[in-house]
């Protein structure tokens, strides 16, 4: 048992104790791992709607006039490139290509706003502080003055449409932003994002009001089928739809090129130079493994740092896995050295001692928003 | 408190003679851990087939849920006589009745003296240490 006196908590955080949600340290902060089943909570987001506290997430803001240039030179993908009120991926990498964290860059007019992974917090303050310098710009940490949550399934426009006010929130397209009145609190941040594959939003507001927005989205949402779902739920929904997670696909050792995360990543020349550029540049003309996709028939449910084997040939391990309600079968994510990585390979995983067979399986497993 | 006529151990296992030989399970406490109530996140449980040799504290088996995976480990040595096989296939089982219904295995014990073990109340104490 951890000590959860020391943990930090969101504004949310008694109200998951009252919904009877059993609390877990994710990061350093006591979250609410599920309230009921994991897999129905999957389940639920798939065929209705979830609701999902992300208050220990990481809101800064970078403000001034070099605050996209600055964005520029630690950011992989490229800034002054995104179409204003729009968002892109990206990933804040050191000098060998391996990632401090991956990141959502919200672009605005002048400025950008920056959402990052609990975990990494403040390392991710500390470098964009520390690069700020020279720049006619100013990291803003935000993330005490805004709380954030998250509502993703097929149900969120019509939930969220009931409590918003002058916007259009079904109008909003992926990936895209727009501010609203939402439960009466004017100027809310509603973002097109999520982490589960599936249509919904992330929306911003001040923390002295996340009880009663939370709340009213549960109120109103009730009748289309929305629950508030947990980080277990959450980490099974984001490996479905095949997205990264910080600690399991990239981490300090693990380079966003073979974790198949091309997509934030610029090598355009306009962009310039960048944290990370030159090693990334390399790895992706001299790729050593690349992340898969398995799926496995066996009861047993693969796990980060099981080892894959091709024959009596160990060639690779995972990263993640889950069982996975909506495919149906047990899953994973795994690196292996290039020449494993076709559809259909039939591999061996080493589950403590014993063999299981799995198939490298298309990635991603399953997704509503990408193809 | 839990059933007095069994023993113990800090790992969450429990084990009750009956006769020469004794029967060995999951408290209920070492089910929720796994499960948290719902019966649904329980996935696997590898028991070990008779004849098997086991030390104290020895692996006999794994148990494993949506989000973990525990080993079950033998509060004491002996051999294994049987296992309850309708676990591996109906691990509801063991939310249900921990005590009766989901036992694990039987087996013959070197010896019939269960030292070293709690007995119910002070195991009631240590769950409630460990859950502080």
């Amino acid at each position: 048992m951890s000590d959860t006196q020391t943990l930090k908590q969101t504004p949310l955080h008694d109200v998951h104790a009252a919904l009877g949600a059993r609390m877990i340290d994710f990061g350093g902060w006591h979250m609410p791992v599920q309230y009921g089943p994991i897999l129905d909570e999957v389940t639920c987001v798939r065929n209705a709607c979830g609701l999902f506290d992300l208050g220990h997430m990481g809101r800064y803001h970078v403000v001034g006039p070099d605050a996209i240039r600055m964005v520029d030179t630690v950011a992989t993908n490229f800034c002054a490139k995104i179409p204003v009120g729009s968002i892109r991926y990206s990933l804040f990498c050191l000098e060998n290509g391996n990632p401090i964290d991956d990141v959502l860059l919200y672009r605005e007019e002048r400025d950008v706003f920056i959402v990052v992974n609990a975990g990494n917090r403040e390392r991710d303050l500390e470098h964009l502080r520390k690069h700020a310098e020279g720049f006619d710009c100013e990291v803003i940490d935000e993330s005490e003055d805004l709380d954030m949550i998250a509502l993703q399934g097929q149900n969120s426009v019509a939930i969220l449409e009931q409590i918003t006010e002058g916007c259009d929130v079904g109008a909003i397209k992926y990936y895209k932003f727009d501010y609203g009145t939402v439960c009466g609190i004017e100027g809310v941040r509603i973002s097109r994002t999520g982490y589960t594959g599936e249509d919904g939003f992330e929306i911003y507001f001040p923390p002295t009001e996340s009880e009663r927005v939370w709340n009213k989205l549960l109120e109103v949402g009730a009748p289309h089928g929305l629950k508030p779902i947990g980080l277990g739920a959450r980490d099974t929904l984001r490996l479905e739809a095949g997205m990264a997670l910080y600690g399991h696909e990239i981490d300090d050792n693990h380079n966003p090129v073979e974790a198949g995360l091309g997509f934030g990543i610029s090598f355009k020349e306009e962009k310039g130079d960048y944290l990370g550029r030159a090693a990334l540049e390399e790895i992706k003309a001299n790729p050593k493994q690349t992340l898969i996709g398995i799926t496995t028939e066996g009861k047993r449910v693969p796990r980060q740092g099981y080892k894959l084997f091709r024959g009596d040939t160990e060639v690779g391990y995972l990263v993640s896995g889950s069982v996975s309600p909506t495919i149906g079968t047990n899953i994973g994510t795994a690196y292996v050295l290039l020449g494993n990585e076709e559809v259909g390979t039939e591999l061996e995983m080493d589950i403590r001692g014993k063999r299981q067979a799995c198939l490298v399986a298309p990635q991603p497993f399953f997704s509503r928003t990408r193809k | 408190m839990r059933p007095t006529d069994r023993k113990y151990t800090k790992s969450h296992e429990w084990i009750m003679m009956d006769g020469d030989t004794a029967v060995i399970g999951i408290t209920d406490f070492a089910v929720n851990e796994l499960c948290n109530g719902n019966e649904g996140d329980l996935v696997y449980c590898d028991l070990p087939e008779a004849d098997r040799l086991v030390e104290a504290g020895e692996t006999f088996g794994e148990i494993e849920s949506v989000k973990a995976v525990a080993d079950l480990s033998s509060p004491v040595a002996g051999t294994v006589i049987e296992n309850n096989a309708a676990i591996e296939d109906h691990l509801e089982i063991l939310s249900e009745d921990p005590w009766k219904k989901g036992w694990m295995i039987r087996i013959k014990p070197n010896s019939t003296k269960l030292d070293g073990l709690m007995d119910a109340a002070a195991y009631d104490e240590f769950v409630a240490a460990s859950a502080e």
